[in-house]
């Protein structure tokens, strides 16, 4: 026989050495296809720039009004904090969300901050109450950024008043934009291409790159050999995953240096965020690659599915609290929409873990599924 | 050793295509053993199952006394695949590519170097072009060096001389002889009959069954006919003319003669004057000895 | 006397500073079979596609069913048929929508394609397989079909690239007596392949060597020039002399 008896230490060598081989290959691969690099690497420059500066960003001078039925301590900080700041125009309490969407429709009022009813007993009793902002957004851009302005003033006011206080409570910001229900800002838009351009690089480019395989023959020969499928596969993600970061850092720079969208909450956590959306999207790319058995319907089948979601349904274009209930309900399964979310909340609202766990754990569960689904997919042989 | 046992195998919906119907054969250690049959034989589909690419409906083969469906991680071991078409990296080039699949196997260019010096010597100069700028021959020397790196004990080749010119085929066959001497078996398939006679032991098939398996000299020792070479100038028409003739058998025109057989009746004088009565008055009609392709005629008209 | 339907002098083709086809004169006359031998990677395929005005010339002249190869090549393309082993026929439509397709590629009427395929069929012994799909017909067969339909049109010319490769031994003798009732009927027909028994049915060979015609006669004659005793033997002797890959 020519296989030794510490075969079990032997194949871990082995196999160490096909996956390092394996995934220098994919490098060469993906290195000598320049129109493919330069796609890899364009495209979030290519988008950040053309999203960027196609939207005026400087917003000043936003007139503000408030309506509180039932003034407390906690509105009544909030509301100082709101006009004391110099972003903000204050125009004082209105009488009823009536008369703010009058002079909404005028064009004198830019957000409305809306307060519950009972405020301050429902979130100390509960831990949860509402405030509601609503921006004229009839220039985008502006209503969306006064909405987020707002919003991170109010997330800060909250941190400051657990730390004080030692109880858990939550102020849910419910930001709706009238008159224009599109949410073209930066700040709404660099988490959506972040969403789209990993999608497309793990989901999209890992498939293909598999069925390519099958496409050309090659993975006849794979198969033939000793390679196990799982190294195979384990190392065609590598590569991928590698792209994914440097172009997630990219978009980050770019839009920090050069949007100067803040990076309000932890880098780690969004690096954390990003780890988790990735290894979703390329799972995904495997799924995909175990159905299909040409690049061609390869790209089609990633872009229905994963593509086309990600701009219609996650929120990067239309929020999602705007669509129809039935697209509300089939946007939860679009992984994009909460990483968007999940990026939202920390690169600009600059919220904690404990803010996302939600998001966090539906990407997981996801990963997990897809994997589950791959490995039943996945064949030791042609057919 | 190789033992193939009733394998049978169908695709389709409800299995309507049947791809092979019931093959067995043995191949003995150090054989060159071929396989062939025109397209469409069941030739791929056999040697995928021999490969452990796709399992058999039914049927039974062992290699090394390992069995292709269930001791499928050591056939991948001992064996060495190359597919119908040129399925190597495109985009590597020659030296990335061995280097790729020596690693896959555990082992190096260098450990191995003295079985496919003969072969890849040829395509060394070349050995930083990416693969995707050779020439057919050049690519089809890389995809055996490749699929030889690892010292296999089976060659498994599945048509490595479709659409090659006459002088590369003589050129692989040459190199296949000279493996043989290593002590690898080698199965190899084709569609070109003529290569028969570089096997040492051939199976016959045609629409997924088994007609013949034997030394190429066996086959040619069972042709039960007498075989004859008729030739002269116009052969369309000659060919036309014993068409026509009834106690002709089978005619076929082989290169620049034609070959038939004939009923036990007819004298062969007779058949002569019969020709130059319709004015082909230079033909000669001689027996001769069948080939491969004519007994492959034989066994499926 | 005889009319030739092919006649190219000094044709030649470059990509950069590689002459895949060099300075090729020949011609080929009506009705006549013509075999265009060479190794892989001599030349043919490119040669091949000039004179069915694909490829542009480099250099050189010539004319092929009576038109400029160069001028005039969309008329060369209507006035040939032209068939490979790799694509000839779609394996995803029928019998039937094959011969529809590309009668009326080269501009049949309906009334014209409708009563030709009828004859075709019958002709063939494909009446039955009117409505089969392609992909299932053995090969032999569809090789049949394909070549039936490259010459559905009636062309001038029938360019055959490897068209028997793969094919059962029988149902190849077959085909080629399918390439002498054409040529009998006055279609020259133009043939690459890789039997050389098949060379033998040739009423003249050319063989290419290095993008150059190296030798172009009627089999027997070069057999005898080349003091072989078969057409493998003259073409070895040939291909030894190449010195590219």
């Amino acid at each position: 026989m020519r296989y030794s008896d510490n075969l079990h230490v032997k194949q871990k060598g082995i196999k160490m050495k096909q996956f390092i081989a394996f995934v220098n290959k994919e490098f060469r691969h993906i290195i000598r296809d320049n129109r493919t690099l330069l796609i890899i690497i364009g495209m979030p420059i290519v988008e950040i720039l053309l999203f960027g500066f196609a939207i005026n960003m400087e917003v000043q001078n936003i007139t503000v009004a408030f309506y509180d039925p039932s003034p407390d301590a906690i509105t009544t900080g909030i509301t100082e904090r709101i006009k004391e700041n110099s972003y903000f125009n204050n125009q004082g309490n209105m009488p009823s969300v009536a008369k703010m969407e009058e002079a909404m429709q005028k064009g004198d009022l830019d957000l409305a901050v809306v307060f519950q009813q009972n405020f301050q007993e429902d979130l100390v009793q509960t831990g949860n109450a509402a405030v509601q902002l609503l921006a004229n957004s009839s220039d985008p851009n502006r209503g969306s950024i006064s909405a987020t302005y707002a919003t991170a003033i109010i997330a800060g006011y909250q941190q400051e008043q657990m730390e004080l206080m030692h109880i858990p409570f939550q102020i849910q910001t419910e930001n709706r934009m009238i008159y224009n229900p599109q949410m073209k800002s930066s700040y709404m838009f660099v988490p959506g291409i972040m969403g789209l351009v990993l999608m497309i690089i793990c989901t999209i480019m890992t498939s293909v790159s598999i069925v390519r395989e099958k496409e050309r023959g090659t993975m006849e020969v794979l198969l033939a050999s000793p390679l196990k499928q799982g190294t195979m596969i384990f190392a065609k993600t590598i590569p991928y995953m590698v792209i994914s970061f440097i172009d997630f850092i990219i978009i980050l720079l770019l839009s920090y240096f050069v949007l100067g969208v803040p990076i309000n909450g932890s880098l780690l956590l969004l690096f954390l965020v990003a780890l988790i959306y990735i290894s979703l999207t390329l799972t995904y790319g495997l799924t995909i690659s175990t159905l299909v058995d040409k690049q061609m319907n390869a790209v089609i089948f990633s872009a229905i599915t994963a593509m086309i979601p990600v701009l219609m349904l996650s929120g990067m274009i239309f929020p999602v609290g705007n669509m129809p209930v039935v697209l509300q309900a089939f946007s939860a399964i679009v992984p994009a929409r909460w990483f968007i979310d999940a990026v939202r909340k920390v690169m600009i609202q600059g919220q904690g873990l404990f803010m996302i766990w939600k998001e966090v754990l539906i990407m997981i569960g996801m990963t997990i599924f897809l994997l589950g689904v791959t490995i039943a997919k996945t064949k030791k042989r042609l057919e | 050793m190789i033992e193939v046992k009733d394998l049978h195998k169908s695709y389709g919906k409800s299995g309507k295509i049947n791809a092979l119907n019931g093959i067995s054969f043995n191949v003995n250690d150090g054989d060159i053993f071929g396989v062939i049959g025109p397209d469409g034989a069941g030739k791929s589909t056999l040697f995928r199952i021999l490969a452990s690419l796709i399992m058999p409906d039914s049927g039974t083969a062992i290699m090394n006394g390992y069995d292709v469906v269930k001791d499928y991680r050591k056939i991948r071991q001992i064996i060495g695949y190359m597919p119908g078409r040129f399925s190597l990296y495109q985009d590597l080039s020659v030296e990335e590519n061995l280097k790729f699949f020596a690693t896959l196997f555990d082992t190096t260019i260098e450990e191995n170097y003295h079985l496919i010096k003969d072969i890849y010597q040829q395509i060394e100069p070349f050995k930083n072009r990416r693969a995707g700028a050779l020439s057919g021959g050049m690519k089809q020397k890389l995809a055996l060096s490749c699929a030889l790196i690892h010292k296999p004990e089976i060659l498994i080749l599945d048509e490595p001389t479709t659409g090659v010119d006459p002088v590369s085929r003589k050129e692989f066959w040459d190199m296949l002889a000279r493996l043989k001497e290593q002590g690898i078996i080698i199965l190899v398939s084709t569609a070109y009959m003529d290569e028969a006679s570089r096997c040492d032991r051939i199976a016959l098939i045609r629409e997924g069954e088994l007609i013949a398996s034997n030394t190429p000299q066996g086959i040619i020792d069972d042709y039960s006919d007498i075989l004859w070479a008729v030739e002269g100038s116009r052969m369309s028409a000659i060919l036309r003319e014993l068409r026509k003739y009834e106690k002709i058998k089978t005619s076929f025109a082989f290169g620049d003669k034609i070959h038939i057989t004939v009923d036990e009746s007819l004298q062969i004088g007779e058949l002569k004057q019969y020709l130059i009565n319709r004015d082909f008055r230079d033909v000669g009609i001689n027996p001769i000895e069948p080939t491969v392709e004519d007994c492959f005629i034989a066994l499926t008209n | 006397m005889t009319n030739k339907v092919i006649e190219v002098s000094n044709l030649t083709k470059k990509f950069g500073s590689f002459t895949a086809v060099n300075h090729i004169t020949f011609d080929v006359k009506e009705g006549e079979i013509f075999g265009f031998l060479g190794a892989n990677g001599a030349g043919k395929t490119t040669a091949m596609q000039m004179l069915c005005g694909i490829s542009m010339p480099t250099s050189g002249e010539g004319t092929v069913a009576g038109y400029d190869i160069i001028k005039e090549n969309e008329l060369i393309k209507r006035n040939i048929g032209y068939m490979s082993q790799k694509f000839s026929l779609y394996e995803d439509l029928k019998v039937w929508e094959n011969i529809r397709l590309f009668g009326g590629i080269y501009g049949l009427s309906n009334k014209v394609i409708a009563e030709k395929t009828d004859a075709l069929l019958k002709q063939l012994n494909f009446a039955e397989e009117r409505n089969t799909l392609v992909k299932y017909l053995p090969l032999g067969w569809k090789q049949k079909l394909a070549f039936s339909v490259a010459i559905f049109h009636e062309p001038k010319i029938v360019f055959l690239d490897e068209p028997t490769g793969g094919v059962d031994p029988a149902m190849r003798r077959r085909f080629w007596e399918m390439i002498y009732d054409a040529s009998e009927r006055g279609i020259t027909v133009f043939v690459t392949t890789h039997y050389m028994d098949e060379s033998e049915y040739c009423n003249r060979v050319s063989i290419m060597v290095d993008g150059r015609i190296e030798a172009l006669d009627t089999p027997a004659a070069l057999r005898h020039q080349f003091n072989a005793d078969t057409m493998d033997e003259v073409f070895r002797q040939l291909a030894r002399k190449a010195e590219r890959d």
